[in-house]
């Protein structure tokens, strides 16, 4: 029956990633009183009240207020100066504490100098303080070095820099990582040194050079899910470390705070080098970005993304 | 052979004899006498060397003379002439100069890169930087720093020091007068239990000093002081051999009150044996269109001597006079 459509319709509607918005307006919109009633009935959103109602369970309606949000998070993230956004990012990541440090990590990677030089002044007008004190403030233990250390780099951006320092560094990483024992190679002040401190291309060369030492690249080499995971991937790979953001956000049982990576990848990269991750995307994975937007994300909000996605093709980054 | 500044000149030398020569501009030189190994001697003791004496003396003097004042030289002061001329002459107005020549930033770049080469790295250029400088003065120097010798300063002082100095560096510490009293108060107290015990490698506070704004600082130092009954800096004991002690103590003087920190340089410096023109070219070129002016007035506060006074003392030749230049620009 059409009803049980609608239902289905309605249920999807307010599932998943954001909220099918034109559904709800054309067909709950339109339903009589008994038809929305027994959707109540079925739906696995309600139940049964001893006062005999159907009540919304609270946790579906706090995650519908997320759900709705998503759009207008997108869009005023998105508006703002690329400046405030990052330093706004890094403060919600710094208050979540440990599960968003691979935040803190990744805006450090993969802004330019200038740019991440940018968002720390931002985050003094925008928060009083400085991202160096609130990371260090909050981040315990092993990280904080490592993290300090990345948040305040001013990478020289040149082309130069030094073929022997760089093999010689790839040794050092590679003894560090791989010899550690008990020691993390995260708490090396070496380790430390070479990835926060040195240029791009010539932690290029190292990695380069870490290969041949190594046989293997330097993330293979490294424990899943660690900052310093993280940064080798921000620093020599980054379109693979955004599409392991991406497909984590898109994966079913995701939690809040992983579905963010979505909003967060399309937004921040849109006019940098989006194109290329969704080139990437569809190599490692066999389907296009879009489709997989297109398939589990809906309403303004899935819209808004694939406008976004879209944009690389017209400005030609 | 002994090496001269430059042109020669025809100059006069003065008559005392002594180690302190006073040059006298404009008259003949005279020919070789005893008396002109004393003015040789008295054209290098001392702060500075005075090149035109030395051009006069031994530039007008052949290899057998030259070979004689060396020789008396050793004997009267047991060291080699050569070597001294070479010291003295590396220029230190040559240095004082050319740095002031150089764009502030530039300049600060040039020096911090100095600090850093030296088999002992200078902290305290470092720690200026990072704690007295704001944080867009600091921004220029790494740019410059970058321009100079493509390659981050960061990079740089990570090689070549070990340890929290090089990462201090980096901080860009909120600049503005926003404050957090409840913060002050605990950072204070941790502050205080890390000096009781002498812990002083504690990240806390490596944390505390090196990433706070200077205005939360100066209310945890204000906060101290009201707790403690005793300024933080009174507390910090000068022990020389812990030199991450000595660079935390730096930094706390630095951000406590930067002038009085720029003073005891210089007067450390000027009291010296044997010299510290580095620092003290180091302080009146980076300041002079600054602050150098108030660090003069609490110069002549705590020594009762003027500054002037005592560069003139202790300095000579083309050094002083520059010295006093830039010393008396605000004039």
């Amino acid at each position: 029956m059409a009803v049980a459509n609608e239902m289905g319709a309605i249920t999807k509607a307010f599932s998943g990633f954001g909220v099918d918005e034109k559904s709800l307006i054309t067909v709950l919109g339109k339903w009589h009183p008994e038809q929305t009633k027994s959707f109540r009935k079925a739906s696995q959103f309600f139940i049964q009240d001893e006062r005999l109602f159907e009540r919304w369970i609270d946790k579906h309606v706090e995650q519908l207020k997320i759900e709705f949000l998503r759009f207008k998070s997108a869009v005023v993230l998105w508006t703002m100066h690329p400046w405030e956004r990052d330093a706004r990012l890094i403060k919600d990541a710094v208050i979540d504490g440990q599960k968003s440090t691979n935040v803190i990590v990744e805006i450090a990677c993969t802004r330019s100098c200038d740019d991440l030089f940018g968002a720390r002044k931002a985050y003094h007008s925008l928060f009083d303080r400085s991202i160096e004190e609130d990371v260090a403030y909050n981040t315990p233990g092993i990280e904080r070095m490592l993290l300090i250390a990345l948040v305040s780099s001013y990478r020289y951006e040149g082309p130069r820099f030094h073929e022997d320092s760089a093999k010689s560094e790839a040794k050092t990483l590679c003894t560090a990582i791989k010899d550690a024992g008990d020691k993390n190679p995260m708490d090396d002040q070496e380790v430390v040194r070479i990835l926060s401190t040195r240029s791009k291309p010539h932690l290029k060369a190292v990695f380069k050079h870490y290969k041949e030492i190594s046989g293997k690249n330097i993330d293979e080499d490294l424990v899943a899910d660690s900052s310093l995971k993280h940064t080798v991937q921000c620093l020599s790979t980054p379109h693979t470390y955004f599409i392991k953001v991406l497909d984590a956000a898109m994966n079913p049982v995701a939690d809040e705070n992983t579905k963010e990576g979505l909003t967060r990848v399309l937004v921040t990269r849109a006019d940098v080098d989006m194109k290329l991750i969704a080139e990437e995307y569809h190599k490692q994975n066999g389907v296009e970005l879009a489709q997989k937007i297109e398939q589990m994300v809906k309403g303004n909000f899935k819209e808004f993304l694939l406008t976004l996605l879209a944009r690389g093709d017209q400005l030609k980054k | 052979m002994p090496t001269n500044g430059g042109d020669v000149v025809e100059i006069g030398v003065g008559e005392q004899c002594g180690n302190v020569v006073d040059i006298d501009l404009g008259e003949q030189w005279r020919p070789l006498r005893p008396g002109k190994l004393t003015a040789s001697t008295g054209a290098v003791a001392g702060w500075g060397t005075d090149e035109k004496a030395i051009i006069s003396i031994m530039g007008h003097r052949n290899a057998v003379q030259r070979k004689l004042i060396r020789q008396a030289y050793e004997e009267i002061y047991q060291e080699d002439l050569i070597k001294r001329l070479e010291s003295e002459l590396s220029g230190h107005f040559e240095k004082a100069v050319f740095r002031w020549v150089l764009d502030p930033a530039d300049r600060d770049a040039v020096l911090a890169n100095v600090a850093m080469k030296q088999s002992k790295v200078d902290y305290h250029v470092i720690i200026e930087l990072s704690c007295i400088y704001s944080p867009e003065e600091l921004l220029a120097v790494k740019r410059a720093y970058q321009a100079r010798f493509k390659h981050s300063m960061e990079e740089d002082l990570a090689s070549h020091t070990s340890g929290d100095l090089g990462k201090a560096l980096g901080i860009y510490r909120y600049d503005g007068d926003e404050i957090d009293a409840r913060l002050a108060k605990s950072e204070a107290n941790v502050l205080h239990n890390a000096i009781k015990e002498k812990v002083f490698n504690h990240e806390e506070v490596i944390r505390i000093v090196s990433t706070r704004s200077k205005a939360q600082l100066m209310a945890t130092f204000n906060r101290y002081k009201d707790k403690y009954d005793t300024a933080i800096t009174k507390h910090l004991v000068d022990d020389p051999s812990d030199q991450y002690l000595a660079a935390v103590r730096t930094s706390i003087r630095c951000i406590n009150d930067p002038k009085k920190y720029y003073e005891k340089v210089i007067r450390n410096a000027l009291n010296k044996p044997g010299t510290d023109e580095d620092a003290l070219t180091r302080v009146i070129v980076t300041r002079a269109e600054k602050d150098l002016k108030e660090i003069k007035e609490l110069y002549y506060k705590r020594n009762s001597v003027s500054l002037d006074h005592a560069v003139a003392k202790e300095t000579s030749g083309d050094y002083e006079a520059f010295l006093l230049t830039l010393l008396g620009k605000e004039d």
